[in-house]
């Protein structure tokens, strides 16, 4: 913080900073946008606070898929945190807020990348590794040849229905889970994030991102197969395990 | 050819002889509201006959699922303070 801002800071009235964090429960009624950028804009701290519990995770993976290190990437989603209070007051709802917040991650990174003049994200290699055709299921599972050639030689053994909520809380497979997208290429990375963590819609990510749909089916499916088989593999140690 | 692959012809035939390996491949189309309505029939089809493919679905669903439930990762504290900070500037300067 450079000195104008302390002074700004000793110059306003009354609120001193809570001495606990706050609690990272969110509030049901800033689920709805509307709620949300209005108390935003009204400048309400806890809104703002739930708005940046929620995503800070997520941008940040986001935002390592630009820039070369963690500090630069911490930066980056700081930068798009002030941007987002810079811009509320223009935001006009047409797309989501998080879609919006995602678009100012986006542009500050490629920005940053470009000044940093580091291509990391889409190396050739990274290039490379997305447009192989990676097949979703092991070609192993299926049979080879006969009648029954690419049916089932080894169907998937069935997950119980408690599995999603008890792998993506539990301590030791979340940061599994974490781990296995953080290895994910940076493109499929971006695609899984947005889409299946935070649930941006499919259209605006291919906007955000400069994607064909096609291709970022393609990306999606394949961080998709990825993960299930990470959760296959889990759960099979732990069968064993047990 | 025996009574059972007579049978497994005529699914074919009438599921237009989608493979396991293809569906596999065709689920986040499918998921995603992407398939041509001819696709999506023989989709449904092999659906309603492979065990298989049944589960896979389901634990593409899953999967999705658990991706979605990913507990989400607050800033430590030492910078959501400092966005705080920054909030309150904005607070005192912002337009209106």
């Amino acid at each position: 913080m450079d000195g104008q801002q302390l002074a700004a800071q000793s110059a306003a009235p009354a609120p001193v900073l809570p001495t606990q964090a706050p609690p990272s429960v969110s509030p049901p009624k800033y689920t709805d946008d509307r709620l949300l950028i209005d108390a935003l804009r009204r400048g309400e701290e806890p809104a703002f606070l739930w708005l940046v519990n929620r995503y800070h995770g997520s941008l940040l993976r986001v935002a390592r898929t630009y820039v070369a290190d963690s500090s630069a990437a911490e930066e980056v989603v700081q930068e798009t945190w002030l941007g987002v209070l810079e811009g509320i007051h223009r935001f006009e709802g047409r797309s989501s807020l998080k879609t919006w917040v995602f678009r100012i991650l986006t542009n500050k990174a490629k920005t940053r990348g470009v000044r940093e003049s580091r291509h990391i994200t889409f190396s050739e290699y990274e290039r490379a590794q997305d447009e192989e055709d990676e097949p979703a299921v092991d070609p192993a599972q299926f049979q080879a040849s006969g009648f029954w050639t690419d049916h089932w030689a080894v169907e998937p053994r069935p997950w119980d229905d408690a599995t999603p909520e008890r792998l993506a809380l539990s301590k030791e497979s979340g940061a599994l889970l974490e781990d296995a997208i953080e290895q994910l290429p940076a493109r499929m990375r971006q695609v899984l994030i947005m889409r299946d963590v935070e649930g941006v819609d499919s259209k605006e990510i291919c906007e955000l991102l400069g994607l064909s749909e096609a291709n970022q089916r393609v990306l999606l499916h394949r961080a998709r197969a990825r993960i299930r088989r990470l959760l296959e593999t889990y759960m099979e140690g732990e069968t064993r395990g047990s | 050819m025996n009574r059972k692959e007579m049978k497994l012809h005529a699914i074919d035939y009438l599921a237009g002889k989608v493979t396991c390996k293809e569906f596999t491949e065709a689920i986040t189309d499918y998921l995603e509201g992407n398939l041509g309505l001819f696709m999506w029939i023989r989709f449904q089809m092999h659906l309603g006959i492979c065990l298989g493919c049944r589960r896979y679905l389901r634990q593409m669903k899953q999967t999705i699922r658990t991706l979605g439930c990913l507990p989400s990762e607050p800033p430590p504290p030492a910078v959501q303070d400092e966005l705080l900070r920054r909030f309150r500037t904005w607070k005192h300067e912002r337009p209106g």
